[in-house]
């Protein structure tokens, strides 16, 4: 069974004349890492507010259509409940951390379930060390740098032990080797655990090597939905405004001019060179 | 022009951002500023219309020292587009937070309806006329600060990180914009971390870490230098990073540009085929 299924969802936020997201059919796998792209205002953040249930029951308005969300119909279930299957990190960790030492803060979400302190302690040391930032758990969150400050935020959503996490641009205050730095710790977590991502960006350059399944949306529909190598190999992505990896579009250019490049569609530089490099020796 | 003289700025918490920074940026000039959170990127840049004066040192802006000047007297030749825009919103449509400052330096209606129509236009806003700037998506938001600023028309305009939340096509219109205000002889200065947006534009290259400048040349240059790039934390452009991966082509590494990229490995490859 999907982690999150959805069935010609569509949403209207309170007082708008048109709904935000139509009919949005998708499933998604457990384990699976997932990127959600488009255009800006195409939607992608409000789909991932119906994932924890902040659509409906923060932003109300009017839902229509099928969600699940870890067998749970997210209309009938609380966010808070949501929240123990689903965590949320959003593009502002400032937003979302308060408390007055990072192992607080990481702590503050196992406290309001009602776990027993040995538990909570074992958990947060291990949600410290897995997104690496034990050492800084005396320190206060509003001293860390950006990077480290979402590190601490994503850390706190772990130790909640999802079975998804969400995360909303996460990295874009930060500057690029913070971000790599964070699109790894996430990728460790689905590798390692399992966990089911979900991350939401436009940054294809940095983030398109992780994923294995990729949701392209448009004026509020999924236009797209499927494998990464093979979406991208399409024209229309670019065409509606998703930043198609520059040595991506490199190898097409390429291809185009007759050299015989594989067939995989590269992601990152290093795919690339890989290719460029098996020609050299084909020719040899 | 701006020219900044041996440059220290320390905050009332204590923490010195600045410590000894000299440049100058000449009139017309594309600088962007760039280097790892927390590298002094945005304390430098808010002296340059006067919102923060040096602790030690001198800002003159086309001669004027900022010390002697009020923010408002340089705003009007100094436009400064903030990170975050819900800092600079405050109107209750979109319209008139593109005329509040125009009013303010006392233009005619008649050129505010003018100057109003041609921003939001230029920035792909105008159906968002009577909407509130909150309503609007964070991407959306950012072009309408980008568009309040550039309604009064500074000589120089400084935007901080104006990419973060726009999509390709965003990124594209914003990439030809500044090349035109370039003709117009604007100075653009940016602050960004987005190395593949500043390998596109090519402007030159600023880079701090630790409230020093490290590096100052050509985006060519500068970005496919890794050892000083990874002192600023930034990762080279994709395109260089192809190169690095092959140090075995003997091609000169400095190309961040993908269609040089092309012809290169095109010339390559071909002659690989033929021998």
């Amino acid at each position: 069974m999907p982690i999150i299924e959805t069935k010609n969802l569509t949403y209207t936020y309170p007082s708008a004349t048109k709904p935000s997201i139509k009919n949005v059919t998708i499933k998604i796998e457990k384990g699976e890492f997932v990127l959600v792209t488009g255009p800006s205002g195409c939607g992608k953040t409000t789909l991932c507010r119906c994932f924890n249930g902040l659509i409906p029951h923060f932003y109300q308005g009017k839902l229509e259509g099928e969600i699940t969300v870890a067998g749970l119909r997210v209309p009938d279930h609380p966010t808070y409940e949501l929240a123990k299957h689903v965590g949320m990190v959003f593009q502002n960790p400032e937003n979302q951390l308060f408390a007055l030492s990072v192992e607080k803060d990481v702590a503050f979400g196992l406290e309001n379930l009602g776990i027993p302190r040995e538990e909570i302690r074992k958990r947060v040391d291990w949600a410290l060390k897995l997104t690496g930032i034990y050492h800084l758990k005396e320190r206060a969150p509003h001293e860390l740098s950006g990077g480290q400050q979402q590190r601490v935020a994503i850390a706190s959503v772990i130790a909640m032990q999802p079975e998804v996490i969400v995360l909303d641009e996460p990295t874009s205050f930060l500057d690029p080797l913070g971000a790599q730095k964070i699109f790894e710790v996430i990728y460790e977590l689905n590798r390692q655990l399992g966990l089911t991502v979900v991350l939401v960006e436009h940054r294809l350059d940095l983030t398109a090597k992780y994923a294995n399944h990729l949701i392209v949306m448009n004026n509020g529909e999924v236009v797209l939905d499927g494998d990464p190598r093979k979406i991208l190999e399409y024209e229309e992505p670019q065409l509606m405004g998703v930043g198609i990896p520059k040595v991506t579009r490199l190898y097409k250019l390429l291809k185009a001019d007759g050299i015989k490049l594989g067939s995989l569609l590269p992601l990152s530089p290093k795919e690339l060179a890989d290719e460029i490099r098996s020609v050299l020796k084909r020719d040899d | 022009m701006i020219e900044v003289r041996d440059v220290y700025f320390t905050y009332p918490s204590g923490v010195e951002a600045l410590k000894g920074v000299s440049l100058t940026i000449k009139d017309g000039e594309f600088v962007s500023i760039m280097g790892e959170n927390g590298a002094g990127k945005t304390t430098l840049v808010k002296h340059f219309n006067g919102l923060l004066k040096p602790t030690k040192g001198t800002v003159l802006v086309n001669g004027i020292d900022t010390k002697k000047v009020s923010v408002a007297t340089l705003a009007r030749k100094v436009g400064f587009v903030f990170q975050n825009p819900d800092h600079q919103l405050f109107s209750e449509t979109v319209e008139d937070e593109v005329a509040f400052a125009l009013r303010n330096f006392g233009f005619s209606e008649d050129v505010i309806k003018r100057r109003v129509e041609w921003a939001l236009n230029l920035l792909g806003l105008s159906q968002y006329r009577k909407t509130s700037p909150f309503m609007l998506s964070g991407g959306e938001r950012k072009r309408v600060a980008l568009a309040s600023v550039l309604a009064w028309d500074p000589e120089i305009l400084i935007l901080d990180e104006p990419t973060i939340g726009q999509d390709y096509l965003q990124k594209e219109t914003l990439r030809q914009f500044i090349m035109q205000l370039r003709e117009q002889g604007k100075t653009i200065i940016i602050v960004t971390h987005d190395v593949e947006f500043v390998a596109e534009c090519n402007p030159r290259v600023i880079l701090m870490r630790d409230g020093r400048i490290i590096a100052d040349g050509e985006a060519k240059k500068v970005l496919t230098d890794s050892e000083t790039l990874s002192k600023a934390s930034i990762i080279p452009p994709q395109i260089t990073q192809v190169f690095f991966q092959l140090p075995e082509l003997n091609v000169n590494s400095g190309i961040i540009d993908i269609y040089e990229a092309r012809s290169v490995l095109i010339k390559v490859l071909r002659k690989g085929i033929k021998n």
